[in-house]
């Protein structure tokens, strides 16, 4: 059970997937300039992120091992998140007209989000077993999920603030974003794994 | 032999997850688009077409296609909002071209029947979109000060133009405090 947790504040705050590790950072400057958008499109990530690990898991362990295709792993990743994705874009438009309309392109688009492409084949690397992969899904996804509701509140705010004519948009954006990183390097060393 | 087993297995992967995408897509079917019915809720239905649609069903429908949301003049800056909301987009201003009569300055007006020329025809009785002309056939027709939304269509089918667009007197009881006239500098 500790380890479970313990994984899950790993995953989430100490190797962040977008400020250390650098994935998924198209939807993390793209969805990022409203917070209600950012949470939105947090959910979704997050639902697509932990079907996408459970379902990649068993794929490989059940399907792709057994036959020695190991090597079509990243392919039929790409096959389940793209299907993940299509799901959720119905269950989404069926459920919530206005923030299917607010996440737009965004939604179709967690297809080509690398973090979630990241999660399946990092799971694969560091030999997660079934649960272990959900929590590292998750925990991803709430790491992505964490920083982005930051990151827009944090852009609502730069909106308004008084920034020189050079730096307006999406160079502070950049800024406030680096700085972030920088912020969570301080979580390393909080977890060991 | 391999290369077989590979092709036949992605090829029952993808077979399944069509399956499952099909039914969800039976299963999670949306009718019409109730966005737009939620939009044509939010518009006065006035229908006087000053967006440049038809009527308000029209707008609400190009609205959730993506036309700009502050085209609507009889609803004003209220009805702005409330589609912004409904959106979840910024709040425009006004457009220029669909300001209530810009020519005549850019406070609210109503129109005004010049009744010794009215004829009776009774035509901009059946242009206007909220019932606020009063007349009968070649009886002379009045303005209902407070029903007319200023929306200018019974101007066009007059055909004696004893209609014109006034400009409502600002009184105390109708005057509002512009804050976006008064110039706001930041001291550095």
């Amino acid at each position: 059970m500790t380890d479970y947790i313990l994984l899950l504040i790993g995953t989430v705050l100490v190797n962040n997937f977008v400020l250390v590790q650098f994935l998924g950072l198209c939807p993390f400057m793209g969805v990022s300039s409203r917070t209600e958008t950012a949470i939105g499109m947090s959910f979704a990530t997050t639902f697509v992120m932990t079907l996408a690990s459970l379902l990649s898991y068993l794929v490989t362990t059940y399907i792709l091992a057994p036959l020695n295709l190991e090597y079509l792993t990243t392919m039929s990743f790409i096959l389940v998140i793209a299907v993940v994705v299509q799901f959720t874009e119905m269950v989404v438009h069926k459920t919530s007209t206005s923030l299917y309309r607010l996440l737009g392109i965004f939604l179709p688009l967690i297809t080509t989000n690398c973090a979630v492409l990241g999660v399946a084949l990092l799971n694969l690397r560091l030999e997660h077993n079934f649960f272990e992969s959900i929590v590292y899904g998750f925990g991803a996804a709430a790491g992505f999920s964490l920083v982005l509701v930051m990151f827009s509140a944090m852009r609502e705010k730069l909106v308004n603030a008084d920034v020189p004519t050079p730096f307006k948009g999406a160079a502070i954006a950049m800024i406030t974003a680096g700085l972030m990183s920088l912020a969570f390097m301080g979580f390393s060393g909080l977890v060991k794994i | 032999m391999n290369i077989l087993i590979a092709i036949l297995v992605l090829g029952l992967i993808a077979a399944l997850f069509g399956a499952i995408l099909g039914y969800a897509s039976v299963r999670f079917h949306v009718e019409g688009d109730p966005i737009v019915e939620q939009l044509d809720a939010l518009l006065p239905q006035t229908q006087c077409g000053q967006c440049g649609y038809p009527g308000c069903k029209p707008y609400a429908q190009a609205v959730a296609n993506g036309e700009a949301i502050n085209k609507c003049a009889p609803g004003g800056e209220d009805t702005i909002k409330k589609i912004a909301d409904l959106l979840g987009v910024d709040v425009e201003p006004l457009d220029e071209n669909h300001e209530l009569n810009s020519s005549l300055g850019n406070g609210p007006t109503v129109a005004f029947i010049i009744e010794e020329d009215c004829i009776g025809c009774t035509k901009c009785i059946q242009a206007c979109p909220v019932d606020a002309i009063l007349g009968a056939a070649k009886q002379m027709h009045t303005i209902l000060i407070d029903e007319c939304t200023g929306c200018d269509l019974c101007v066009a089918p007059c055909p004696v133009d004893c209609i014109e667009m006034r400009p409502i007197p600002e009184t105390i009881q109708n005057w509002q405090w512009d804050l976006n006239k008064i110039a706001v500098k930041q001291v550095d």
